[in-house]
């Protein structure tokens, strides 16, 4: 039983001025999948985000989106940038924020956006802190927080960019449990790129490796077994 | 006593309608280019802005017809800059603002010759705002302030992340441009009355010490247009009283603050 595609790229290559740093890519993501994207330095793993985002057009081949997608129905966890580590906002205006994708023609936020912000802040564990300034916060805490903006714009799924860069340890097996939880009890789709495979493996189903010479796709129990997977490993 | 003869002349009432709106404008669009580290652009803009005055003097124009098509180009041209990757915008920015100061001294001194005007338009004057030039500052600044309001959600979601608000479908682009399109308004209906040298601080200044003052988004923004009026007030009263030049004494005023509410900071910090 297939589940419906949310996202599919179909012999895609990507890349930035007529250098092409992908080629001839195959991948498809349906609902509730959960996979990762590991590989090199400089592999293209943020090249194929940006790609699977909409904000890089690929040079050959198509990226399909569902409709829903199409219309930004997803949730993007963005590297940080070191503007916003001193933006002046409470967490609240920064969830809220998440709502804006489906506002249409709306100039102003609707009681049903601002209790769906309230919940997902809730689901995160970040509703006591509506009122507190984002920059005053720990760098947990502001994932947190950019992921609860990310659930108000997303129903069906979550691409998230090394989203444990700067965390440390503890907090970072909270985002991990969290995403498990989202995925499993929610059916959010998750799509992350990481560095961190170990960890990655324990919780993800399917695996992108992108070398430099080649790819390889498939679910975990295939990834360790695939010549890339051994290497890893062996490095552990 | 003095408050009520200050206001008895004309020049001083058009100067003050026009001034409280121009610094309202400035503050809030402050907020986000001071975010967006745009400061810079603020800052060629209004030297544009100098140009493009002398130019429309030389040829006998009525000068905000002619310098707000050409700075709001001028915008445009700016924010592509800073966003393309290969360009290296600050220096960019200084490029065009040397140049376009250039351009209108050379203008000015094959034309009328370095006058006092010279030095009104580079500092400001309180007389400088006609009866025409009242009316239609507050048609724009009264546009400013509406869009400004309605797109409010959607500007704070732009400053505060482009690449989160692209992603879900935002058009990043054209609230980047409805920013540029404004903050040239602003300009250049501030720029002679506070002249070129000294109209970016109206746009970084109050929005500086409201960062210091407020956690929330909306409190920077209330605040920072707080400021900015009650500063120019402060400014202009000062000018009027010790006859100095209008555009500095606002700046001076706004220096003021921004001093008290960095040590507002610091005590609130220990």
């Amino acid at each position: 039983m297939e589940a419906p595609e949310l996202l599919a790229c179909r012999d895609v290559s990507l890349g930035y001025e007529g250098q092409s740093v992908l080629t001839h890519l195959d991948l498809s993501i349906q609902e509730g999948d959960y996979l990762c994207i590991v590989g090199d330095n400089g592999s293209g793993k943020s090249t194929l985000l940006r790609g699977l985002l909409g904000l890089l057009p690929p040079q050959s081949g198509e990226i399909w989106r569902s409709p829903d997608i199409r219309r930004g129905n997803l949730g993007y966890l963005p590297q940080q940038t070191r503007a916003q580590r001193d933006f002046p906002a409470t967490v609240y205006e920064v969830v809220l924020s998440g709502c804006l994708n489906q506002k249409g023609m709306h100039f102003f936020y609707s009681p049903a956006q601002k209790s769906a912000a309230l919940m997902n802040m809730g689901k995160l564990g970040v509703l006591e802190l509506k009122d507190q300034c984002y920059r005053d916060l720990s760098g947990g805490q502001q994932q947190r927080v950019l992921l609860a903006r990310a659930l108000c714009a997303a129903s069906k799924l979550l691409i998230l960019d090394e989203p444990i860069t700067g965390l440390d340890p503890a907090a970072a097996q909270d985002l991990y449990k969290l995403l498990s939880y989202l995925n499993r009890k929610e059916g959010m789709a998750i799509v992350m790129v990481t560095h961190d495979l170990k960890a990655a493996l324990q919780s993800a189903r399917t695996v992108l490796h992108i070398g430099r010479s080649s790819c390889f796709c498939g679910t975990v129990a295939e990834y360790l077994a695939s010549p890339q997977g051994r290497r890893f490993q062996e490095v552990e | 006593m003095d408050l009520v003869q200050m206001f008895s002349y004309p020049f001083m009432q058009r100067a003050l309608i026009a001034g409280v709106l121009v610094s309202l404008c400035a503050a809030l669009l402050g907020v986000s280019l001071v975010l967006k580290r745009y400061s810079m652009i603020g800052d060629g803009l209004s030297h544009v802005s100098f140009g493009a005055l002398a130019i429309a003097v030389a040829l006998g124009m009525t000068p905000l017809y002619f310098s707000i098509p050409v700075v709001v180009l001028a915008a445009f041209f700016l924010l592509r800059m800073a966003s393309h990757p290969h360009w290296n915008s600050d220096a960019a920015i200084a490029v065009m603002s040397a140049s376009s100061l250039a351009i209108g001294i050379i203008v000015i001194s094959r034309t009328t010759g370095m006058t006092t005007d010279v030095d009104n338009y580079m500092f400001g004057s309180v007389l400088a705002m006609t009866r025409e030039d009242v009316a239609l500052s507050v048609v724009l600044c009264a546009a400013v302030l509406v869009l400004f309001i309605l797109f409010y959600h959607k500007l704070f979601a732009v400053t505060f992340d482009e690449s989160f608000s692209r992603a879900t479908g935002l058009k990043v682009e054209r609230y980047n441009t409805l920013l540029a399109i404004l903050t040239a308004l602003t300009i250049v209906l501030g720029m002679r009355m506070m002249g070129a040298m000294l109209i970016s601080s109206l746009v970084i200044f109050p929005a500086l010490t409201a960062m210091r003052l407020f956690k929330s988004f909306r409190g920077v923004v209330v605040c920072s247009a707080v400021t900015s009026v009650a500063c120019f007030c402060a400014g202009l009263t000062a000018s009027f009283v010790l006859s100095t030049p209008v555009g500095a004494s606002v700046v001076a005023a706004n220096l003021g603050l921004f001093l008290l509410s960095c040590l507002a900071a610091a005590l609130r910090k220990r």
